[in-house]
C-alpha cells in the first residue's frame, strides 16, 4: 500500500543513508521510539472493534443460539452455507436485487458527477460556480433517515407532488411504495444525494488540464465536442478507472441503510438485498448462522473484487488504488 | 464627462478572460444556456425540499390544512410545532442524547485519531509498518453486522451510549488525511524542538497542532457529522426508546410515520397538538439543522481534505 504514504514523506526516507532494505540508522529508531506510546490508544480501539469481532464470524459454522453462547454452541461444519447452493428463494432474490442495483448504478449514478463537472468546469463565472457548488455539497452530509424522509415528503401519497397533480387535477402518482418503481427510486435519492459531493474529484482533475491542449486542438479546428472528447475525457481517465475499481469493489454493497428505511412499504422480493438479507433474518429472524455465513462469503468476496480490479487496472497501465 | 476622466477611473471588474479557465473557448449560446439550465435545475431540486419541509414546519395549522399537508411559504410563522416538540417529551430527550453523543464522540475520535496519526507519521518509527497495515486493512473490509452485533453483546454494551461511540470511533480515512498533514510539517521545526529538550507529547501540542489547526478542526467537523448521521447502530444497540438519538426519532415518527401522540410532544395548555405534517416537519428541520449551522466552516475546508486524503501523489 505504498502509494498511500505521501509523497513528502519519500524524500524523507530516502533522506536517510540508503543502507540494506528499509532500516532507518539505529538512532533515528531510538529517537522515534516514543511515539509508540501514541499508538497505543488507537490499537485497542482497532483491535478491540475492528480485529476482535472478525472472531465472531466463527458462528458460520455453528449452530449458534445467542442464549448459549458462542462457547457451547454445536458445531456444524458448512451447513450454514448450503444457503448459497441450494436455490434459496430469499437468498437468491438478495442476490439478484443486489447485482441488478450495482449496474443500474454504475451505468446511471456513475456518470452524473462526471456531466455536472463537465457543466460547471465551464461556467464563465467563478463566484457563481463556487455558489452552485456550494448548494450541490450541502445533500453528502445529510444523512439517510433524512434524505429518504425528504424524498417521502416530496413525493408520497400525500407529498408536496402529489398536491399539486391533485390540485391541478392531474392524478396521483404512486412512488413510494411501489415496488415497480423501487429500484428507479432508490438510484434517484443516491443521484440526488452525492453527485454535486462526487464531483469535487473531478473538478480537481479537470482543473489540472494543461491549457496548452485546448489551445492546440482548437487552432486544429477541433469543436468544443471535440475537445471534451480528446482533451477533457482523457485527463478523466486515470480518476475513472480509479473510482471504478473501488465502486466494484463495493459490488454487493449497495445503500444498506437507504434500503432497509424503505423496506417496510414494498416488500421484500423487490427490495432485500445481501445485507438487510443479512439484518432480517440473523438479528430479527434468529438464522444467526446463516446470516453470519452469508455475511462472511459477502465480506471475502468484496475483498477479493477489490483487489482483482486492482490487478486489473495495471493490466491496463493504470495506476489504481495501490501497488506493492 | 468628468466621471470619465483619468483621475476618477470608472471601477470596472477585470473581464475574465475565457482562456484562463482551462477547456474555456466559448461554447455557442444555445450551448451555454443549456448548461446554465441545467445548474439552474439542479439547485432548485437540492433546495427545494428544504423550503417546503421548512415552510411547512412554520406555517399556520389552518394553511396547513387548508393545503392538505405540504405549503411552499408559510402567511403565517408560528413557532408551535418547534414548542411542542421541544417542551420535554421525546424529542427534547432525543435532541439531548444526538447531541452528547456527537460532542463526546467528537472529542474521543479526535484525540484517538491524531495520536495515532501522529504516532505513524515518521515511517521508520517502532511498529509504524504493520499499524499503518492495521489501519488500512480496515479500509478494505469491516467485521460485519452480526459479528459487531455479538462483540457490542459480549462487551455488555446494548442499551448503553457508548455502542454509538466506540465502533465508529476511528475512521481510517480520517486518520490518514491527518497523518498526511503532519507529514507536511517541516522537519527541522520538530528537530529544533528536540534539541530544545521537548518530550514528544509537547512537540505534537506545541508545534504539530498549532501548524494544522483548520485540517484538525475540518475532521473534527467529519467526525461530528457522522456521529450527528450515525442511525443503523442505534437501531442495532438502543431497544430503549427513552434513549434514542435524533435519527432514529426521525424514522419511526417521519420515515415509518408512526403517530405523534400525547406521549410525544407537549402541546401547552389549552393549545391544540399541531397538525402531523407540521410536527414532521419540524422534526426534520431540528435534524438538518446542526449540519447546516457547520457546513459553512465545513466547506470552507473540505475540498483541501477530501484531496489530501483521496488522490495520491
Amino acid at each position: 500500500m505504498t502509494t498511500l504514504d505521501q509523497p513528502a514523506a519519500r524524500p524523507e526516507a530516502r533522506g536517510a543513508p540508503p543502507e540494506k532494505g528499509r532500516r532507518l540508522p539505529r538512532p533515528r529508531r531510538r529517537r522515534d521510539r516514543a511515539l509508540f506510546w501514541f499508538l497505543l490508544p488507537g490499537i485497542a480501539v482497532l483491535l478491540l472493534f475492528q480485529y476482535v469481532p472478525l472472531l465472531g464470524n466463527v458462528i458460520a459454522f455453528q449452530d449458534y443460539q445467542p442464549f448459549i453462547g458462542i462457547m457451547h454452541s454445536r458445531w456444524s461444519g458448512l451447513d450454514n452455507f448450503s444457503v448459497l447452493f441450494d436455490g434459496d428463494q430469499q437468498f437468491l432474490h438478495a442476490l439478484v436485487n443486489t447485482l441488478e442495483l450495482t449496474l443500474i448504478q454504475v451505468v446511471f449514478v456513475f456518470p452524473a458527477p462526471i456531466l455536472l463537472a463537465l457543466a460547471l468546469n465551464s461556467l464563465v463565472s467563478e463566484r457563481i460556480k463556487k455558489w452552485v457548488q456550494n448548494v450541490l455539497y450541502l445533500p453528502h452530509f445529510l444523512s439517510w433517515v433524512v434524505v429518504v424522509s425528504l424524498f417521502q415528503q416530496m413525493l408520497g401519497n400525500d407529498g408536496l407532488l402529489n398536491l399539486f397533480l391533485r390540485a391541478h387535477e392531474m392524478g396521483s402518482w404512486n412512488i413510494i411504495g411501489n415496488p415497480d418503481l423501487f429500484k428507479a427510486l432508490l438510484t434517484s435519492q443516491v443521484i440526488w444525494k452525492d453527485t454535486g459531493w462526487g464531483t469535487i474529484l473531478f473538478l480537481a482533475a479537470l482543473s489540472r488540464v494543461d491549457n496548452d491542449l485546448y489551445e492546440a486542438a482548437a487552432a486544429d479546428g477541433a469543436s468544443r465536442l471535440r475537445q471534451t472528447w480528446h482533451v477533457t475525457l482523457p485527463a478523466l481517465r486515470g480518476l475513472v478507472v480509479l473510482l471504478l475499481i473501488l465502486r466494484l469493489g463495493d459490488a454487493l454493497s449497495v445503500g444498506f441503510e437507504q434500503i432497509l428505511l424503505q423496506q417496510n412499504g414494498v416488500g421484500l422480493d423487490s427490495s432485500q438485498v445481501l445485507d438487510t438479507y443479512v439484518y432480517n433474518n440473523g438479528l430479527v429472524g434468529g438464522q444467526w448462522g446463516v446470516s453470519a455465513a452469508v455475511g462472511l462469503v459477502k465480506g471475502v468476496v468484496g475483498v477479493v473484487l477489490v483487489l482483482g480490479a486492482n490487478k486489473v487496472a495495471h493490466l491496463f497501465g493504470e495506476e489504481g488504488v495501490y501497488r506493492s | 464627462m468628468t466621471t470619465l476622466s483619468p483621475s476618477h477611473p470608472v471601477r470596472r471588474r477585470p473581464r475574465r478572460s475565457y482562456s484562463a479557465v482551462p477547456g474555456e473557448t466559448p461554447g455557442s449560446p444555445p450551448w451555454r444556456a443549456a448548461k446554465s439550465l441545467l445548474l439552474l435545475v439542479c439547485v432548485v431540486l437540492v433546495l427545494l425540499p428544504f423550503l417546503a419541509i421548512l415552510s411547512t414546519s412554520l406555517a399556520h395549522p389552518d394553511q396547513v390544512n387548508r393545503a392538505g399537508g405540504y405549503v411552499l411559504w408559510p402567511d403565517h410563522v408560528t413557532l408551535a410545532a418547534y414548542r411542542a416538540l421541544l417542551s420535554g417529551g421525546l424529542v427534547s430527550r432525543a435532541m439531548l442524547v444526538s447531541v452528547g453523543v456527537t460532542v463526546v464522540g467528537t472529542g474521543l475520535s479526535l484525540g484517538c485519531s491524531v495520536s495515532l496519526a501522529y504516532g505513524l507519521s515518521r515511517p521508520g518509527s517502532l511498529g509504524h509498518k504493520p499499524v499503518l497495515m492495521m489501519l488500512l486493512m480496515t479500509m478494505l473490509f469491516a467485521p460485519g453486522v452480526i459479528p459487531g452485533y455479538l462483540m457490542i453483546k459480549e462487551l455488555h454494551l446494548i442499551n448503553s451510549y457508548w455502542s454509538l461511540i466506540l465502533p465508529t470511533m476511528i475512521n481510517a480515512f480520517n486518520v490518514i488525511v491527518l497523518r498526511s498533514f503532519f507529514m507536511n510539517i517541516p522537519r527541522e521545526l520538530v528537530d529544533a524542538a528536540r534539541i530544545d529538550g521537548a518530550s514528544e507529547l509537547s512537540i505534537l501540542c506545541r508545534i504539530v497542532l498549532p501548524l494544522s489547526k483548520a485540517s484538525v478542526a475540518v475532521i473534527g467537523l467529519f467526525y461530528a457529522v457522522t456521529y450527528w448521521n450515525a442511525f443503523f447502530n442505534a437501531l442495532l444497540y438502543i431497544n430503549d426508546a427513552a434513549k434514542w438519538p435524533m435519527q432514529m426519532v426521525l424514522r419511526t415518527y417521519v420515515v415509518n410515520n408512526s403517530a405523534l401522540g400525547a406521549g410525544q410532544v407537549n402541546a401547552a395548555a389549552g393549545a391544540p397538538i399541531p397538525p402531523a405534517p407540521s410536527l414532521q416537519a419540524a422534526i426534520l428541520v431540528l435534524s438538518v439543522v446542526p449540519i447546516v449551522l457547520i457546513y459553512p466552516f465545513l466547506q470552507r475546508h473540505m475540498n483541501k481534505g477530501v484531496m489530501v486524503g483521496a488522490v495520491k501523489g
